[in-house]
């Protein structure tokens, strides 16, 4: 991948996504404080950027493995919102007929493989997609998203050496929020640096900063260029800023207030949207075009959400087993 | 029992022999499976070589040896299912398998689940039960916590015809696998083995030894000294000794049968009596059984320690143990009589 400006509907794709992931995102946490939502939540504000970007990068073809904080995630893959919606609400037109979560989500289709809500787990995942794809001598790439917080697990540093052993056509992006739930990157790695200390794996690693959609996409996208040319695995750490608490509702009064306003002040759908109309890549009409459609698409999928009907019993025991005959039941 | 035969040359193999011959005949049927483990390849050929003559015959790509990362070879073998392969992974010691807990319960039995239904997950993990020379780190029976997972099946086989049959099923099988073996019969326990391509069902247990007074319930390397007090006891007690061959999915049907007749029932394995396998299999017959049985359901597992290094300490039931255990059950007064010479 060059480092060109995207076509236009590209670009108009990344800030729809990226307004609708924010925007899901901020309607999800004002459900939940309602008390009509009952679902555990981990925001991605702050993530839309690197999200979008993986959107463009990534092909249909490509396979991806997320972690608990996934809507980005999930629309980057190109998954209707209302899917994702519906399963937050544990209804049978989610993605795993309510049977997941939010920290579950799935859609082989798209190529959302796995969602795990173990911290690292996904990697040892990714690896194993990865070997699938490299064995199948396709031209399939694995991306891996992890916060910066999964940079400290055993899983995360056993996948970097065998991806990297193996040369296997994985990228691992970091979404390097600066915070491990609720302690600071410097307070629990001795080189904040994760690039630099991941490159010690023998692959390719490069920081990014993960609130400018641009430079994360060319990044991302030399990144599944290597792994499609067999060069191997790559470690992309995006640098972005979590800008709200670890989860939905948790408290976070102690993130340092001056460094909340500087990720404020670049909140990437924002900004983005005065990049793109500055530069002339889309006009005022239709990023306002894009704005009533967001909001529209976001209302419509909440509303789907609360009339998806809940799941029968008989859900209960389906997908345990491939078959239920002789397991038991109780 | 049912078995899907192909094959008619059969050959002496011991339980090792039988499981490298399930590896190459799967390897052979199916591109999509794999082997993952540490010191897979040749020329070692896994450490118990298991896997010998086997990354020469189907190549490195598909056999391939690993670093020593229990939770990346498992977890591995989760995302290499995802993509379509069939996957087996050998941990070695079973002990091992607290390395890869994550991967086969929060990932690997679940991921069928979670996704509903979209991403199965059939992996195969193999791993074995070590000896007590080596210490209470490499010899534990950890079967009861892998039944305690929905999504999991669970095998046990204590023979080679079995090892082999069973684990063609395992691995063909779409769901997750945990295939136990025992270091103890590795090389000591040898049988008749088609040479090709054959299965044994998942969840039907053997009937290896019929008898009328007392139906003993066993699986795994326990089915030797079982068959053996059954046989010592011969002209004494009659006992029908029932290899169970998988724990999940549990054959109760044939228990139930036998100790419907036997109305006597013990059930003898290597891990710990408290929370065993025994205990599931004992209220199953119980709840079916109640006030048929001459007296409730006995068990005999290992002792509640970890394994000892001593071989002076007995923990795992031996033969001895056994017969003494099935006289006591033989010898009990039946249920609501009240004894007649106290």
């Amino acid at each position: 991948m060059t480092n060109t400006v995207p076509d236009r509907p590209a670009l108009e794709w990344m800030y729809s996504t990226m307004l609708l992931a924010k925007m899901a995102d901020e309607r999800a946490a004002l459900e939940a404080r309602k008390g009509l939502l009952q679902a555990a939540l981990y925001p991605v504000r702050g993530l839309e950027a690197v999200c979008a970007a993986m959107g463009v990068a990534m092909t249909d073809q490509d396979q991806m493995v997320s972690s608990y904080r996934n809507l980005g995630d999930a629309l980057s893959r190109r998954i209707p919102l209302r899917t994702i919606i519906a399963e937050a609400y544990g209804r049978m037109g989610g993605t795993s007929k309510g049977k997941g979560g939010t920290m579950h989500l799935t859609d082989t289709e798209r190529g959302l493989v796995a969602t795990t809500g173990i911290v690292g787990a996904g990697m040892p995942i990714a690896v194993g997609l990865g070997l699938a794809a490299q064995l199948d001598k396709s031209n399939r790439a694995v991306v891996v998203t992890f916060g910066d917080g999964a940079t400290s697990i055993g899983s995360a540093h056993e996948s970097f050496n065998l991806a990297a052993l193996w040369k296997l056509p994985v990228v691992f992006v970091c979404q390097n929020n600066q915070w491990g739930e609720h302690t600071p990157l410097a307070g629990y790695a001795a080189n904040p640096n994760l690039a630099e200390r991941t490159a010690a794996y023998g692959m390719a690693a490069e920081a990014v900063d993960g609130f400018d959609p641009m430079a994360t996409l060319h990044t991302i996208g030399r990144a599944l260029d290597r792994a499609r040319a067999g060069d191997g695995p790559s470690f992309v750490e995006c640098r972005s800023y979590r800008l709200t608490g670890h989860s939905g509702l948790s408290d976070y009064s102690y993130v340092p207030k001056e460094e909340l306003a500087a990720a404020l002040e670049r909140d990437p759908a924002p900004t983005f949207r005065t990049w793109l109309e500055q530069n002339g890549h889309v006009d005022s009409a239709t990023l306002q075009n894009i704005e009533h459609a967001a909001e529209a698409t976001v209302d419509e999928a909440f509303a789907f959400a609360q009339e998806s009907p809940h799941p029968s019993q008989d859900e209960l025991l389906l997908d345990v087993y491939a078959s239920p005959e002789g397991v038991p039941t109780r | 029992m049912t078995t899907l035969e192909s094959s008619t040359d059969t050959t002496q193999m011991t339980i090792v022999a039988a499981i490298q011959s399930a590896l190459d005949v799967a390897l052979g049927l199916d591109e999509r499976v794999l082997i993952l483990g540490e010191d897979i390849a040749d020329p070692i050929g896994g450490v118990m070589k298991a896997t010998k003559g086997l990354s020469t015959k189907h190549g490195l790509d598909r056999v391939r040896a690993t670093p020593i990362v229990e939770q990346t070879i498992v977890g591995t073998a989760v995302g290499a299912a995802l993509g379509g392969y069939r996957p087996v992974a050998e941990i070695m010691f079973m002990d091992f398998l607290c390395q890869a807990m994550d991967q086969i319960i929060n990932h690997a039995a679940k991921s069928r689940y979670m996704s509903g239904g979209h991403s199965p997950a059939p992996i195969v993990v193999r791993a074995m039960i070590g000896d007590s020379k080596f210490g209470a780190q490499h010899s534990q029976a950890l079967e009861s916590w892998f039944m305690h997972t929905p999504g999991l099946k669970v095998v046990m086989p204590s023979n080679p015809y079995d090892t082999k049959g069973l684990l063609l099923s395992a691995i063909f099988d779409d769901d997750p696998v945990i295939f136990i073996e025992n270091m103890g019969m590795s090389y000591s326990i040898k049988g008749e083995v088609p040479t090709g391509d054959y299965r044994v069902p998942l969840g039907e247990a053997s009937v290896l030894r019929e008898g009328s007074d007392i139906t003993l319930i066993t699986y795994g390397a326990e089915v030797h000294p079982s068959m053996a007090a059954a046989q010592s006891l011969e002209g004494e007690i009659d006992v029908e000794v029932i290899d169970l061959r998988s724990l999940v999915p549990l054959d109760i049907s044939t228990c139930v049968a036998s100790a419907s007749r036997t109305k006597r029932a013990i059930i003898v394995h290597g891990s710990t009596e408290f929370c065993g396998p025994g205990a599931e299999v004992a209220t199953q017959l119980n709840d079916q059984l109640f006030g048929t049985l001459d007296v409730p359901v006995a068990r005999l597992g290992a002792t509640y320690s970890p394994v000892p290094f001593s071989q002076q300490l007995h923990s795992i039931p031996t033969e001895a143990s056994i017969v003494a255990a099935i006289r006591s059950l033989r010898q009990r007064d039946t249920v609501g009589q009240s004894p007649m010479n106290v």
